[in-house]
């Protein structure tokens, strides 16, 4: 029986809903294809072994070439399970919202997490948890973040593809509005007055939202260098209050450093149109 | 070999269950001392920080609590925030949010009993292994879902989580000529569903029964999904009987009565009890109780599959079979869901309005894995003042507990060889996957760590 050389791929989860890595599963058309390229070593929610050999554990056994890195860190453990982790692999790719920006879960890093504790559990001294939620990039180096809540099923195949290739993945880091464009959208903004965030929001979806006559809500996470202030205004414009503006961004990538500057331009007074109408004297 | 003293064993890593959780038995003497399943995912607070937040974003924000069933969130989610609002959905927006959750049923029992539950009657570790054996079987397996997620992919925009759900209805409601396409596709998926049901029913079954109640939504005329009265039907007097038991019905606004949930400190999971007594959800228990309004195509399939007549009561209280429920529920969820293709007629708009009002609501609906239930509170301004969510799995966790238990004692006192810890332990994680458990959905609210008394 000759070595198998194929490459060895991983599967982990941190804190998450489990639908990032449910998106493999979903890949119906090319699951046992890739299970037939690929050397599907570690993956919980697929296999009870590893290569083989029962049970499979929490740890795993390693090296890996590639790990897939759904959730966020939330525990101590976690801490020390994703430095492990990270020294098993070979290469790193964070999929979704939670591993790559702390995750919807991450809403308890604006709050005091000890009231959240006693909200939900009737003796809160028996749960342990961080006070916050941080991506997987805030402790270990990360080869590629894949965005999304949840991922898109076309990406996922491609950075798996691309990173058992040794190549770069083909995902475009332009704003969703390039999305709506390519699919001959009319922008939902200009036509109907909907609050959009398109242009703040990182393409991946396809423009999903807009393609059925809904406002972008931002679930791919924020777009390099986003203009928050003329987002803001828009949004404004368009109806929203500010406290509906600090909420859409408040969601399943709060905690992304790029949206920081958004409760305090939500909050303050609208500023003075630069342009306004002319108005017949 | 003989054991002194007593036997632990452990298994620290689930597989082939949504999230995480672990295993952990004690055998004192040749008696089953504890059974326990961990959940130790850590929590995520969705209900303390729903608080504050806007009565229109519930359906996005809970459908992250799960990616297995984003649809079960959403739609339970609306419905408690409409009943609050004082609004029903009803004629077509009330069918094609059904038509959605079908597609979820599809995909979910799909995934479950091809991916995750088959495995176990083969003695492989995955899917991938099975399909050197079984392959055609996975192929249709993955069709089904593949056409299961189709369906919420047309109505929802995407299978996971899906962006067209609304408060009120849609943002978008699809014109006849689009669900033609997935009319077909359903179609060509029907016969599959049924030879589903012919495979799975093949299966060796382990000798097993389960003496618990079985809570279902009852909707007369409908084999509930999105709608309904919680029912309880009592355990048989006689052990191992499968006859239907007494039923029990009680409105959904008194759910937080009947069912209780307590967190106790030797267990890391909250313990739930409908009225006093341990009790089970999901397929099992829908089957016992609204079986007789399954599609004639369905009630076929479950007959030709040797579990009884539905259209009689039958009642399947052998936890191993209920993989042979799940595949007559997609079977169920196919032919319903063309039905209402071939019915459809767009709606006048897309949505109702739902101005808010200081209020609160519940809903409760059929999960793939059992009933969920949510409950809002919201001011006047339509801000949240209290989120309450009971998902199936923390309320099957005793009753899966209690599975545990009796599959290793019937292994214990069977004569003949003595069980290995291997054997035992995948015992143990067959009765726990019985029931499909997700612990993504249990954890926002369950843990963890174990701490000592």
């Amino acid at each position: 029986m000759h070595a198998d050389t194929r490459p060895t791929l991983a599967v982990w989860k941190f804190a998450s809903c489990d639908g990032c890595q449910l998106t493999l599963l979903d890949c119906e058309d090319e699951l046992l294809g890739l299970a037939d390229q690929v050397r599907i070593s570690h993956f919980l929610e697929m296999s009870g072994a590893e290569d083989g050999r029962e049970p499979a554990t929490l740890n795993g056994i390693g090296p890996y070439d590639l790990s897939l890195v759904e959730g966020s860190v939330t525990t101590e453990e976690d801490v020390r399970r994703i430095h492990h982790i990270r020294r098993i692999s070979r290469r790193l790719v964070t999929i979704g919202a939670c591993a790559t920006a702390g995750g919807v879960q991450a809403l308890r890093n604006f709050a005091d997490v000890e009231q959240f504790r006693a909200t939900v559990y009737a003796s809160p001294q028996y749960i342990a948890t961080l006070a916050t939620s941080t991506p997987i990039s805030a402790h270990v180096p990360v080869d590629f973040e894949l965005r999304g809540c949840p991922i898109d099923r076309r990406q996922l195949l491609e950075v798996i593809t691309a990173f058992l290739a040794g190549r770069k993945p083909n995902i475009p880091d332009h704003s969703v509005c390039f999305e709506c464009k390519r699919r001959g959208n009319t922008c939902v903004t200009v036509a109907h007055g909907t609050p959009c965030l398109g242009p703040v929001t990182h393409a991946g979806c396809g423009a999903l939202c807009p393609t059925y006559g809904r406002g972008c809500y931002g679930c791919f996470g924020p777009v390099a260098n986003p203009n928050l202030v003329a987002m803001v205004r828009q949004l404004r414009q368009d109806g929203m209050t500010g406290r509906d503006i600090v909420r859409i961004f408040r969601t399943f990538n709060a905690a992304s450093p790029e949206y920081a500057p958004v409760a305090e331009l939500a909050t303050q007074e609208p500023p003075e149109d630069p342009h306004p109408p002319e108005t017949p004297q | 070999m003989s054991h002194r003293g007593p036997r632990v064993l452990r298994l620290d890593a689930l597989a082939r269950v949504e999230g995480e959780g672990a295993l952990r038995l004690t055998v004192n003497d040749g008696t089953v001392a504890e059974a326990r399943l961990k959940i130790y995912e850590p929590p995520r607070f969705f209900e303390a920080f729903l608080v504050g937040r806007g009565h229109y974003e519930p359906p996005d924000i809970t459908s992250r609590i799960c990616g297995i069933c984003p649809v079960a969130y959403q739609m339970t989610a609306c419905q408690a925030i409409e009943r609050a609002c004082g609004v029903t959905i009803d004629d077509q927006l009330a069918e094609l949010r059904r038509l959605l959750y079908y597609g979820e049923w599809i995909e979910s029992q799909s995934l479950h009993i091809h991916l995750l539950h088959a495995p176990d009657f083969f003695g492989c570790p995955s899917a991938v292994e099975l399909a050197r054996e079984q392959r055609e079987a996975v192929e249709r397996g993955l069709r089904i879902k593949q056409a299961g997620n189709a369906v919420m992919e047309q109505l929802g925009g995407r299978a996971i989580h899906p962006v067209n759900v609304r408060i009120g209805g849609f943002h978008r409601v699809p014109a006849r000529a689009e669900l033609a396409p997935l009319a077909e596709r359903l179609r060509r998926i029907q016969e599959d569903a049924v030879e589903t049901v012919r495979w799975v029913a093949g299966f060796d079954f382990p000798e097993a029964s389960c003496d618990y109640d079985l809570l279902a939504l009852q909707d007369p005329g409908r084999y509930a999904i999105d709608s309904g009265t919680p029912a309880a039907m009592a355990a048989p007097d006689s052990p191992g009987s499968d006859r239907a038991g007494p039923v029990r019905r009680f409105a959904v606004d008194e759910f937080e009565q009947h069912v209780v949930e307590r967190q106790v400190p030797h267990s890391t999971a909250l313990q739930s009890e409908l009225d006093g007594r341990r009790y089970l959800t999901g397929s099992l228990a829908r089957y016992a109780i609204g079986g007789r309004w399954l599609h004639p195509l369905a009630a076929e399939a479950a007959r030709a599959a040797g579990l009884g007549d539905p259209a009689a009561g039958a009642v399947v209280r052998n936890p191993f079979r209920s993989i042979v429920v799940r595949a007559v529920e997609v079977a169920h969820a196919v032919a319903e869901a063309l039905r209402i293709i071939d019915d459809y007629e767009p709606p006048p708009r897309p949505y109702v309005e739902l101005p808010p009002r200081p209020a609160a609501g519940c809903a409760a609906t059929e999960a793939p894995r059992g009933l969920l239930y949510h409950r809002y509170a919201m001011d006047a301004d339509g801000a949240l003042t209290q989120a309450r969510i009971v998902p199936p799995t923390a309320q099957n966790q005793a009753a899966i507990e209690e599975d545990l238990r009796r599959v290793v004692q019937t292994r214990l006192d069977r004569p003949g060889a003595a069980a290995t810890d291997e054997e035992l332990t995948a015992l143990c994680e067959r009765a726990i996957r019985n029931h499909d458990p997700c612990i993504s959905c249990s954890a926002h609210f369950l843990d963890l760590t174990v701490e000592r008394a």
